[in-house]
């Protein structure tokens, strides 16, 4: 296992250097630059400026320059905050994502894994086809839909919870972890159903249950397993998703999180800060491809480690 | 086959009752009404500011925090902005008025205990002015004596630049040229003065990524003082003891939010958490002034909305095709059924009462006489006329009056006219690059004098973007920069006007109105034309108390 994830890291830095290129490449094509503002500035602080992010070099140079930036760790100075450096974004809004991705992938887990299992058992009945229809509506019902419905019931028409206030208010988590949780439970819900389906079908679960063993000991010890192998091919891309933040609910829910500089940063032109995001967000999805792959291995033994 | 529900129907009962326990039953205090027990104000305030520290911003967010963290020479009057004293209790100027000096009070400090002097403004403007700092907004100082040119870096001598400190408590600015909007401009941010000791201690005066801004680390002198500042967040400011009038200051704390959604600002006043919104949806408007209009602030902005023709591309090149587009819209239909917000038509392009000075030049709208310059420009009905293109930003309002305005050319004109949505940096960079024929623009006034608007169409202003130059308009400008006698500097703004009008580098539509909500408890709130708010001025009185 051990050479296993030292080949998948090796791996990951052309994977790494490639989405650094490209960036730079369309951040550099993308008309319009960081000191573009309705009020131009003078062509003498222009050139300051530039020079001052090294904007003024040979593209080649600041090609170089970031790469060997982000092999440091060091994400450079916002362009658009310009006292504060992309690393210290991260580390004050990334843990908010964080938290909130937590919570939201063990709602879409709890809840699309028992709706799953549960429409699963009685497939073409009504138990089937409840959680069935919730999970096509989930999955077509976007998270800009839901929120705001969600907050007109439960914040202004019941008050009971508060509509922001996510670092100082416990209750003001709840919403938006369960709006961003049950969209993704919705998936969760297909693919547990789908996956668990095949696997009751098997010879061994017949066997299963020929030997007198529980139904609840056939779904949960036997069969689970291996049904809910496709939930976490999934999950990996999902969940790194999930934890770099999401632009729709953090800006209904007013969260600080990382998801909201994804947007504002390229459309500020926010060069330090489109690359630092994208290169951490790729970083994310590599490292969660790992896991996800190490858990399946684990789950599914005719896997190997090669 | 049975399945047991057992150990299912358990979880359920726990994710039930933890439900309940965070929420509790019923409805609480909210936060603006235990906000307006304890005095905290709860604040909507666009988007994250890019920081406090006033000599590298640029944005009106910023305005409204540095400016309870800040206070420069002078300060505001809240009902209608007169220059009244701050740091400086008193000033005056010579005969020619410009040279100006101000004499500091003696109790004006800073956060950290520090007096404020005379010394830190010169070395305040020292560092905004420095090159190397490469501040956007410096040249709102260039009216100060060889400000531009040590900017620019003609100057290394700052002792050659029209500041100086007389002693701890005296400060003498020379200016070029008599200024007599010199006391509205010292009320933009780019004039306070900042810690220079503190920034010092955080590294290089013109150091990019420099850490003095945080909490803990700010120094200021302002009615405020910052309490806490977490990005995307919140930005909390509480009451500066410190600050010389601090018994006027009845707020205890004031909470700024970054919410740029007009969406989500709506509902979180509605559910009690914010005293004001921002910003208002057209859609919300109607809503608001039929069924809670006591709720709803309305008033005249200095801003100008209006359109740039690109004087350097065909057709509207010619100033007959200039003048028949101008002729063939309908302002008041589009205030009226378009905007609905009270935005006022405007046939003129600064915005009117600005200190004073209301242009005489107007445009006319007359569909008829549109027809027949059109005509005369070689596209009679229409006829071979190239297809025209307005080019504006992402922003419903603004696809809403291009919209109208394509509709109108077309009803009246026969014209075919694209439009062409962009994002921003996109927009930005096709104004600038006059790659566009018809540009939907607006400006806001930096201070009250109708020179903020007439300015920018110089030949030498960085914000003219039209391709269009005239002499005579750049030299009545430029006396009315040097001119004293304001009554004659007027005159000169009311001539420059009539040739932009006469010429139609640009198409004004409408004047802007502000339109948010603001909680009937906030009192000490006045609608100001420059939508400034004096901090020190504001309290909270929760409607129906004693007070």
């Amino acid at each position: 296992m051990f050479r296993f994830i030292l080949r998948r890291l090796l791996e990951s830095i052309p994977v790494l250097w490639a989405v650094a290129t490209l960036t730079f490449i369309m951040l550099k094509l993308a008309p319009g630059g960081p000191f573009d503002a309705e009020r131009q500035v003078t062509p003498e602080v222009l050139a300051q400026l530039e020079a001052q992010y090294g904007l003024d070099k040979p593209l080649l140079v600041q090609y170089g320059r970031q790469l060997w930036n982000l092999m440091r760790g060091d994400l450079g100075v916002s362009y658009k905050f310009p006292n504060r450096t992309v690393n210290e974004v991260i580390a004050d809004t990334f843990p908010v994502s964080l938290e909130l991705g937590i919570y939201a992938i063990s709602i879409a887990l709890v809840v699309g894994v028992i709706m799953g299992l549960i429409a699963s058992l009685r497939p073409n009945s009504w138990s089937d086809y409840v959680p069935s229809a919730m999970a096509m509506t989930g999955i077509c019902l976007p998270t800009f839909v839901l929120g705001p419905l969600l907050i007109l019931l439960f914040v202004i028409k019941l008050g009971w919870f508060p509509l922001s206030g996510w670092t100082s208010l416990p209750s003001a988590k709840v919403l938006p972890a369960i709006t961003l949780g049950l969209y993704f439970a919705a998936y969760v819900s297909r693919l547990t159903r789908g996956g668990m389906r095949e696997i009751l079908t098997q010879d061994y679960i017949r066997t299963a249950r020929a030997k007198g063993a529980s139904e609840v000991r056939v779904v949960l010890k036997h069969a689970l397993r291996g049904g809910i192998l496709p939930v976490v091919s999934f999950l990996g891309p999902a969940v790194a998703g999930l934890i770099a933040g999401s632009f729709v609910i953090e800006t209904i829910f007013t969260i600080p999180g990382l998801g909201r500089f994804f947007v504002t940063s390229a459309l500020n032109r926010d060069y330090t800060m489109v690359l630092g995001l994208v290169v951490f967000f790729a970083s994310l999805i590599v490292f969660f491809n790992l896991v996800v792959d190490i858990l399946q291995i684990w789950l599914n033994p005719k896997l190997k480690f090669e | 086959m049975e399945t047991t529900n057992l150990p299912l129907m358990k979880l359920w009962h726990a994710l039930i009752i933890a439900v309940f326990a965070i929420v509790g039953c019923g409805k609480r205090e909210t936060r603006v009404e235990q906000g307006n027990r304890e005095q905290i104000l709860h604040l909507a305030n666009g988007t994250e500011i890019e920081d406090i520290d006033c000599q590298i911003v640029t944005g009106v967010p910023e305005h409204h925090i540095i400016t309870t963290l800040t206070e420069g020479l002078v300060s505001e009057d809240p009902k209608d902005l007169h220059p009244v004293p701050g740091v400086a209790e008193r000033w005056e100027s010579n005969a020619d008025q410009n040279v100006w000096t101000f004499h500091f009070r003696d109790n004006a400090k800073w956060t950290n205990g520090d007096k404020v002097t005379a010394q830190d403004f010169v070395r305040s403007y020292k560092r905004i002015l420095m090159p190397t700092l490469a501040s956007k907004y410096a040249y709102m100082l260039f009216v100060m004596k060889n400000a531009e040119a040590y900017q620019n870096g003609d100057l290394t001598d700052f002792d050659q630049v029209g500041v100086k400190a007389l002693d701890d408590r005296t400060l003498e600015i020379t200016l070029t040229y008599p200024t007599p909007y010199f006391l509205s401009l010292l009320n933009h941010y780019t004039w306070f003065p900042v810690h220079i000791p503190t920034i010092e201690k955080f590294g290089a005066l013109d150091m990019k990524g420099n850490k003095w801004t945080r909490s803990g680390n700010f120094v200021g002198n302002g009615p405020f003082r910052l309490k806490d500042w977490r990005i995307s967040d919140v930005l909390i400011v509480e009451k500066n003891p410190l600050y010389w009038d601090a018994d006027t200051v009845r707020l205890k704390e004031i909470h700024f939010y970054p919410i740029e959604s007009a969406e989500t600002q709506e509902r979180l006043y509605r559910a009690g958490q914010l005293h004001n919104t921002y910003e208002m949806l057209p859609a919300k408007i109607e809503v608001y002034e039929r069924e809670q209009p006591e709720l709803l602030y309305k008033y005249r902005w200095l801003a100008s909305y209006f359109y740039r023709f690109n004087t350097s591309r065909k057709p509207v090149d010619n100033l007959l095709v200039r003048k028949a587009l101008s002729m063939a819209i309908d302002r008041e239909s589009i205030v009226k059924n378009v905007t609905r917000a009270g935005q006022r038509p405007a046939y003129f392009y600064s915005p009117p009462d600005t200190a004073g000075y209301t242009p005489r030049a107007r445009l006319k709208e007359d569909v008829a006489k549109a027809k027949e310059l059109l005509a005369e420009a070689g596209y009679p009905n229409g006829k071979g006329m190239p297809k025209i293109e307005i080019v504006f930003n992402t922003l419903e309002t603004h696809r809403a009056i291009a919209e109208a305005i394509q509709e109108m050319w077309r009803k009246n004109l026969n014209i075919e006219v694209e439009l062409v949505n962009q994002e921003w940096k996109v927009y930005l960079d096709s104004q600038r690059e006059l790659d566009y024929d018809i540009s939907r623009a607006g400006w806001t006034g930096d201070y009250e004098d109708p020179n903020t608007f007439l300015d920018m169409w110089t030949s030498w202003s960085q914000q003219n973007q039209t391709g269009w130059t005239n002499a005579a308009y750049d030299d009545l400008i430029r006396k009315a920069g040097r001119e004293a006698n304001p009554v004659q500097r007027y005159e000169y703004f009311q001539q420059a006007e009539e040739i932009l009008i006469d010429e139609l580098p640009i198409l004004p539509i409408y004047i802007y109105t502000r339109v948010y909500l603001l909680h009937p408890a906030v009192n000490g709130w006045y609608p100001t034309h420059l939508d400034h708010h004096p901090w020190k001025y504001i309290h909270l009185e929760a409607p129906g108390s004693s007070g």
